[in-house]
């Protein structure tokens, strides 16, 4: 398990850093999004790998099996707080395209 | 001019207090006051008053009480005159507040304080582009300064242990031999030395003068600038005495003495003559101090007084004469003793006192100064040249003194003065003059009996056991000293007969060393420093293109995961290998190959991309139910939801761009690519590398096991990841969905004024298609394939909504013991919303729906916050929750935690502010029509 999550998460990091090198806008909002998954499934393997044991107290189960709570809790903030910067940079990168006419990233096609 | 009595009334107020508690600092007393400040860090409020300070205290007191009474007749009706007395009595509470500071921290930061109030005084004529400026270079000098000083009492502090003055001033002989003594005499003594105006940083106190004159008796002569000799004064116990001071400081006061009384020589503004003389006289003081002996420490204290007496009353009286003819040139002004009697006659007292005329209290200290410097102190040329300076300086003062009186007030009547008629000012403007100048007269005449006690409690407070033998009398037979000063008096009498000719017409400053400007060279260093390096410095290294800007980034961010694998031998510590399943290991060879995809098409498929992208995301859910995280999943597949439509709203606007057959790539662009292709697999591999690492390893007991063990005693949900967000970490969700809110109502705000590029506000190919096959049919009307597209799903859509409503609702129960909670149940209940815009179009959504965002997220943020101020009603810190259960009919036993209405607050905030930024994007569509028609509107008309 541990093998294959970390294999996953070293793909999606190199397609999200690939992509946020990228000069059009498109390509960086689709790279950190990419980078957003792997750096929270990183967050999330930090608790340790367990299955079918989620963090829900049930009487009778002894809380030192269950999952750890606190990355999923930190995970679960990092993953709304992604959705706003990716709200975000969606509007800056429409307005950019709006006032410049082009989805460079630097608003003009070719670098000074 | 109420300003000036409310002025004044506190000034002479403040005097009374400081006086009354005089008994309190006889013979060695302190005074002490202390409230705590920030205990934690040894910072606390502490005030001390000791004979020293008392005495400083009352010169800043008095002298600022006549300066207002002064500046109440000097200022003009039309000058702003509340801030002015604002200023000063803002000034003078700094002032006071670096003298009385027992804590050595609170010290530096009123002596930032008086800094501000300097530069804020210096540019109170902001019109005036000399005042500006000056009050810039006066603000950077001391400014530099005074950061430097508080580096320095920052290192005292951490060599004694304690930022209490008191116990500073007794571990003297820890500080001396400390290692860190030299750094820290350095940075304290720059700090003094650019307070108080000393070689070379001397230049800042001219350019002061452009200050209204009672400023420049007050600060720039009288008080802020003596700030410096003040602090050397006050350490005098703890850093004195070794051969670092004696040269540092006696360098400096050596330099200054000599080249501020040549330099005041050759002024021909009568200001800047003062303010030289300043210069000189702070010199003697510094050098005094140098000398590391107690006789040289009363001297300088004596001196203080002394100088503060006899220069603020010159400066009043130069404001007078500038009052009332116009003019402070010295080539223009003569023969004015006619106009002015009374006032000549205080000036010339007051000058006799500053080129120390017997009977004086300018002679005395003079004296003392001189005695102590035929004495041998530390052997060395310093030391030995140093009568011999002394007698010069001393010299150049009696010639200055003597041009200030017989140019202005003796000679033919003068000839072109801007106001003509000069006559004596009010009655009441001399008399600050006039009570100061008999103070020099009785102290210079009875010495012993007038400043004699006061003298001595200041000195016993610095000195202690230390305290020698000194007597105040004006005669003391025929020595050394006397025929030092009777030298001085002579020669200085014969250098201005010598150089009057010359001085009557020359231009201002000495000669050859007049082209040398401090100001330039200080203006060119910050050109060169603030201008020239800076954009060196951007040339260099700085780019405006954001991909070389990301690129180090990344690269930066390799390197440092790169440096702790790398030194601690890429080891990882211990397998625990829980296996491989097949099934897991499938579905993430296909999301492998998605994120492959997405990041292979994202140039030209943007659709395929971002269908995959999802693809990847619901593989990362799935990922979360099989590693036993249901909140997240449930979290993660929303929000893949909403991010899709929303990226699919922003699609729209794009450009259109289209794989060209052959693309002719060049090789800087091939090398770039490459690069980049480098960059991302060595990052990709590390990043495997350091996960593998991480999850291998045994967890540590970590907080893990008190969040399980008290997440039902305390929090009273059984769902431990929703209790640590709604209520062991309560404070850090308010916080994030704060973070929300803004960045809603940032995306709001950007896109009112949105408006898409020239080719995208063309109707989107795929509806003129529609439209256009709609045309072509005589049964059809334009618009109706896009109305009728999608009918069926459209539907189903518009029925879920009850459904969906349900759903959020529990979701939203169950999240305190089950998955689920506010955030989910937001995010559903903003994707029902979604799903009717997407059914019927913006326009039939917004027809039968009033959704209110920004009234959800205001609600949201208030219930969250009002839940957490409510625990401050029962005594317990914000956000402390409260849970019982109740019983409720027809449902039974409910959890009912006050945690259950901070989700709620979640909750609510979630819905507005998604809504909000998906209804924002999709009205795009719907604006643009009117834009369209602007546009239209304005071709017709140009």
């Amino acid at each position: 398990m541990e093998l294959v999550l970390a294999t996953a998460i070293g793909v999606m990091t190199g397609c999200g850093v690939w992509l946020i090198l990228r000069p059009r806008t498109y390509q960086v909002i689709v790279g950190l999004s990419l980078l957003s998954y792997a750096v929270n499934l990183f967050i999330f393997g930090v608790g340790g790998v367990k299955t079918n044991v989620p963090p829900i107290l049930v009487d009778g189960v002894p809380n030192s099996t269950l999952a750890d709570p606190v990355p999923q809790a930190l995970v679960l903030t990092a993953i709304v707080i992604g959705f706003a910067t990716t709200a975000l940079f969606l509007v800056v990168l429409l307005a950019s395209r709006g006032l410049t006419g082009t989805d460079h990233v630097d608003g003009r096609n070719e670098p000074k | 001019m109420l300003p000036s009595w409310v002025a004044g009334a506190t000034a002479l107020l403040s005097l009374l207090i400081i006086a009354a508690f005089y008994p309190s600092v006889t013979n060695g007393g302190v005074l002490r006051f202390e409230g705590t400040w920030l205990p934690q860090l040894g910072l606390n409020f502490t005030l001390r008053m000791d004979g020293f300070a008392w005495l400083f205290s009352m010169l800043i007191a008095g002298i600022g009480f006549l300066v207002v009474v002064y500046a109440r007749y000097y200022m003009s009706e039309d000058d702003p005159v509340p801030r002015f007395f604002s200023f000063l009595l803002a000034f003078m509470g700094a002032m006071l507040g670096i003298v009385i500071s027992g804590n050595v921290i609170l010290l530096s930061v009123f002596w930032e304080l008086t800094s501000i109030f300097s530069f804020l005084l210096i540019s109170y004529w902001h019109n005036n582009a000399a005042a500006r400026d000056g009050a810039r270079m006066a603000l950077t000098i001391t400014g530099i300064g005074g950061f430097c000083l508080l580096i320095g009492l920052l290192l005292l502090g951490n060599i004694v242990g304690s930022y209490d003055l008191d116990k500073i001033l007794v571990a003297g002989d820890v500080i001396r031999g400390h290692s860190l003594y030299v750094p820290a005499l350095v940075f304290i003594l720059l700090g003094a030395l650019t307070k108080s105006a000393q070689f070379p940083f001397h230049f800042w106190l001219p350019n002061a003068m452009a200050a209204p004159t009672p400023v420049s008796a007050f600060l720039h002569s009288a008080t802020m600038v003596k700030a410096g000799v003040f602090l050397l004064v006050r350490f005098w116990p703890a850093l004195s005495g070794t051969y670092e001071w004696f040269y540092l400081v006696g360098l400096a006061g050596i330099i200054t003495l000599v080249l501020g009384a040549y330099f005041a020589m050759f002024q021909q503004d009568l200001k800047g003559l003062l303010a030289y003389s300043t210069i000189s006289h702070l010199g003697l003081i510094t050098t005094l101090l140098s000398l590391g002996s107690p006789l040289a420490t009363v001297a300088a204290i004596f001196h203080m007084v002394n100088h503060a007496t006899f220069k603020a009353s010159l400066f009043m009286a130069a404001g007078i004469i500038d009052h009332e003819t116009g003019t402070r040139d010295m080539r223009r002004l003569s023969g004015l003793f006619r106009y002015l009697p009374i006032t000549g006659t205080l000036a010339m007292v007051a000058s006799a006192a500053m080129a120390g005329v017997p009977l004086l209290n300018g002679f005395l200290s003079k004296e003392m100064f001189f005695a102590e410097a035929v004495e041998t102190h530390a052997d060395s040329i310093l030391d030995r040249i140093l009568p011999y300076v002394a007698t010069l300086a001393s010299a150049f003062s009696v010639a200055y003194s003597l041009r200030f009186i017989h140019t202005v007030f003796f000679g033919p009547p003068p000839t072109d003065l801007p106001k003509p008629k000069p006559h004596e000012p009010p009655r009441w403007m001399r008399s600050p003059i006039e009570l100061l100048v008999v103070a020099c007269l009785i102290v210079g005449i009875i010495p012993a009996v007038s400043i004699g006690p006061f003298l001595h409690t200041a000195v016993v407070s610095v000195l202690g056991a230390d305290t020698p033998q000194y007597s105040l009398s004006i005669w003391h037979g025929v020595n050394l000293p006397l025929i030092m000063s009777a030298i001085a008096l002579v020669g200085g009498t014969l250098l201005y007969l010598s150089l009057r000719k010359y001085l009557a017409t020359c231009e201002d400053g000495p000669p050859i060393l007049r082209n040398l400007k401090g100001q330039r060279i200080f203006e060119r260093i910050l050109v060169e420093v603030s201008w020239r390096w800076a954009r060196t410095l951007e040339r260099r290294f700085g780019t405006r293109n954001l991909q070389p800007q990301l690129r180090w980034v990344v690269a930066t961010g390799f390197l440092a995961g790169l440096l702790p694998l790398y030194l601690s031998g890429f080891e990882t510590r211990e397998i625990a290998f829980s296996g491989i399943d097949p099934a897991f290991a499938a579905i993430w060879l296909l999301g492998i190959c998605l994120a492959f995809g997405t990041a292979y098409l994202a140039k030209y498929h943007r659709l395929a991309a971002l269908v995959m992208l999802g693809g990847v995301g619901l593989i990362v859910c799935i990922t979360f139910v099989w590693l036993s995280a249901p909140d997240l999943a449930i979290t993660q597949l929303l929000v893949e939801i909403v991010t899709t439509v929303l990226i699919l709203l922003g699609l729209r606007w794009l450009p259109k761009r289209t794989e060209g057959l052959v693309e002719a790539i060049s090789l800087r662009a091939r090398f770039r690519r490459f690069r980049d292709l480098a960059l991302a697999v060595v990052c990709g591999i590390g990043m495997s590398f350091i996960a593998y690492a991480v999850m291998t390893m045994p967890v540590p007991d970590a907080i893990a096991n008190y969040f399980l063990e008290n997440a039902y005693s305390q929090g009273g949900g059984r769902n431990v990841v929703n209790v640590i967000l709604v209520d062991f970490r309560g404070f850090d969700t308010l916080g994030e969905i704060a973070v929300l809110g803004v960045v809603a109502l940032t995306v709001f705000a950007l896109l009112r004024r949105f408006r898409p590029a020239d080719d995208s506000m063309d109707l989107p190919e795929q509806q003129r298609i529609q439209n256009s096959f709609d045309e072509d049919r005589p049964e059809r009307s334009a618009g109706d394939t896009v109305r009728d597209y999608l009918l069926v799903p459209s539907v189903i859509m518009t029925w879920l909504f009850p459904v969906i409503i349900t759903f959020a609702v529990y979701i939203f129960m169950r999240g305190h013991d089950m998955p689920g909670g506010g955030f989910s149940a937001g995010l559903t209940l903003s994707i029902a919303f979604l799903l009717q815009y997407l059914a019927g179009g913006t326009r039939w959504a917004e027809d039968r729906l009033r959704i209110l965002p920004l009234r959800w997220m205001g609600a949201g943020i208030l219930t969250a916050s009002a839940t957490g101020i409510g625990a401050w009603f029962f005594g317990y810190p914000f956000l402390t929750s409260h849970f019982q259960y109740v019983e409720l009919p027809l449902i039974g036993k409910m959890p009912a935690a006050t945690a259950l209405l901070f989700d709620l607050g979640v909750f609510s905030l979630v819905v507005g502010s998604t809504v909000l930024i998906l209804v924002a994007l999709a009205h795009q569509s719907i604006r643009i029509n009117r834009l369209r028609a602007i546009d239209a509107a304005r071709t017709e008309e140009g």
